[in-house]
């Protein structure tokens, strides 16, 4: 599913570099629920901006579901994150303008999926307990609420990889564990790839796998 | 969905999506007020040019055709010329002087004048008995709320005595017999223009040309030259001036959508990242702030127009009786075609600096 051999990110800021990743070497199964851990400055983000096509790797192998992220142009990589990835970001992200149906609707919309909602549709958002929510916008919805319309959003185009950036650092501890659990959930019954980047390691522990990342390296 | 996203920021914003289109508006409003001034102000001289019942001017020599005062030397004895020429039914002088405002007074002799143009209409009092006495239309009386009776000085430093409210569409807005006026400007025998009806219309080409051997060097005109004149095309100063104006619009709703677009941009960062990790395409972005643009455009194009009816409404009431403002239905599409490229050129570098955006930046715009 995912193949990274030596991935190296440098950043150049004026006339300093800055190494973020300094040879990464991962693999995650197709299935697989891994959770990155490690402080802040250690590269997770960087990892975690590579593997959704934000920004292209300086050097070495970056593979998703086969496709080699790069040699990958912007169109490229905007193709990857239209139907590839899908993304859970800490502060939700959601467009305070539209209804909570109609943030997951827009992702649909980029990916060229117009017309009338599906099926799925209306079955993850059952399963996500958002149904009744829909027509809310974000500002009259909880953090939890809302963090559940953005994994929706996130899932809604069925992508090969869910990447989950700090998905609980904004959330109590209740609607932590309730969003954790739902992530296992999709993990368990869809068989959804999720590569979770956390600081907090009781979240860390609902994946299968913890991988823990120091100065731009993987340490385990 | 795109245009629900649309919609939903111009909503979010009302107070910046109101001025914006309001601004927008006040530009189409601009046109339409000048353009429709100038058809309607020409439209109102091609009326009265027509009410006089002539077929053929004559002018003095190296005049305009839209010189409306002038003097021609002599002129009464060439109206006897021209009375003698074939096929020609009726002629009467008019001495025009103009009085400021764009204002003439017509100096006419009203028997003749009555026989060619078929006579007034009088609303209040009737005809010429004093030296003073002055001839106003319906449309100047309003404007100065006059009444038969009053006495009224127009600016010419000559008390005028209103004998007569008539009807609008003949020559001129104020009319005075032709002799008083002739000695008060020192212009004794002389006329403006000659107005010529002969017997049938069938012989205006044959008398036009003989009249322009009788009279070399007389600017000889057939009514529908005038009217042709009478054109906001065929006036180079008007056409300059709408042209000018159009400009300033484009311009205008350019800089209006700009800054609107701009601060858009900036206030939606974040918003801009978001759907660039939801895998939207720079001509993604780039088509709603496109389309948030040309919205505006519309929407301030309609304000525009129904703010039209407002000035026309002004001119009426408060702007001088020689102004007239009528709707333009024929430049409302260009007048939106205008909006829409001032608009579209104003969005196009919001548009794509919000297209170029990193992603990750935007993401972590607060």
């Amino acid at each position: 599913m995912i193949e990274i051999h030596g991935l190296k990110k440098v950043f150049h800021t004026g006339e300093v570099e800055v190494h973020a990743l300094r040879g990464v070497d991962l693999s995650v199964a197709k299935g697989e629920f891994v959770a990155v851990v490690g402080p802040s400055g250690s590269g997770k983000s960087t990892l975690f901006h590579i593997l959704g096509g934000l920004t292209p790797p300086t050097s070495g192998s970056v593979h998703i579901d086969g496709r080699d992220l790069l040699g990958m142009t912007d169109a490229e990589r905007t193709g990857l994150r239209k139907n590839g990835v899908g993304f859970v970001f800490q502060k939700y992200n959601l467009l305070p303008t539209l209804t909570a149906a109609e943030n997951i609707d827009i992702a649909r919309d980029i990916a060229g999926r117009r017309g009338p909602r599906s099926r799925q549709f209306e079955d993850i958002v059952k399963s996500l307990g958002i149904s009744e929510r829909m027509n809310h916008k974000p500002r009259e919805l909880s953090g939890g609420e809302q963090q559940r319309v953005a994994i929706a959003r996130a899932i809604v185009n069925e992508p090969a990889l869910l990447l989950a950036d700090e998905p609980t650092g904004n959330l109590d501890s209740e609607n932590s564990e309730a969003v954790l659990k739902i992530l296992r959930d999709l993990n368990n019954r869809l068989g959804q790839t999720i590569l979770m980047i956390t600081h907090d390691a009781e979240a860390a522990s609902f994946a299968h796998r913890i991988v823990r990342m120091k100065d731009g390296r993987i340490l385990n | 969905m795109i245009y629900r996203l649309v919609w939903e920021n111009l909503k979010h914003r009302p107070v910046r999506t109101f001025l914006s289109a309001i601004f927008i508006g006040i530009s189409v409003t601009l046109i339409l007020t000048i353009v429709g001034l100038s058809q309607g102000t020409l439209g109102e001289m091609q009326k009265r040019s027509r009410g006089t019942g002539a077929d053929i001017l004559v002018r003095p020599p190296n005049s305009t055709v839209l010189g409306f005062t002038g003097s021609m030397p002599g002129g009464e004895k060439i109206e006897e010329v021209v009375r003698s020429r074939p096929h020609v039914k009726l002629v009467t002088g008019a001495l025009n002087v103009g009085i400021g405002n764009f204002q003439v007074i017509a100096g006419i002799k009203l028997d003749e004048f009555n026989a060619m143009s078929g006579g007034f209409h009088y609303f209040e009092g009737g005809p010429f008995q004093r030296e003073d006495d002055l001839m106003v239309d319906e449309a100047f009386a309003r404007a100065r709320n006059l009444h038969a009776g009053v006495t009224v000085n127009l600016g010419s430093g000559h008390p005028w005595h209103v004998c007569a409210i008539v009807d609008s569409g003949k020559l001129s807005q104020l009319f005075a017999q032709l002799k008083p006026l002739q000695e008060m400007y020192s212009a004794t025998g002389n006329v403006s223009t000659i107005y010529v009806q002969v017997d049938n219309p069938a012989n205006i080409p044959s008398v036009i040309a003989d009249l322009e051997s009788t009279l070399e060097d007389y600017q000889i005109l057939s009514m529908d030259q005038v009217m042709d004149a009478f054109n906001a095309n065929s006036v180079p100063l008007l056409k300059g001036f709408t042209d000018v104006v159009v400009g300033i619009s484009v311009i205008v709703g350019f800089l209006v959508v700009l800054l609107t677009m701009y601060t858009a941009v900036l206030e939606r960062t974040r918003e801009i990242g978001i759907l660039k990790a939801l895998g939207a395409s720079p001509g993604y972005i780039l088509g709603i702030l496109l389309r948030e643009a040309v919205l505006l455009a519309v929407i301030g194009t309609l304000a525009g127009i129904v703010m039209t009816f407002g000035t026309k409404w002004l001119m009426y009431e408060f702007a001088s009786s020689m102004l007239t403002q009528v709707i333009v239905p024929d430049w409302w599409a260009k007048s939106a075609a205008i909006s829409l490229v001032g608009a579209v050129l104003g969005a196009l570098y919001p548009g794509l600096k919000a297209a170029k955006q990193d992603a990750i930046e935007a993401l972590a715009y607060d």
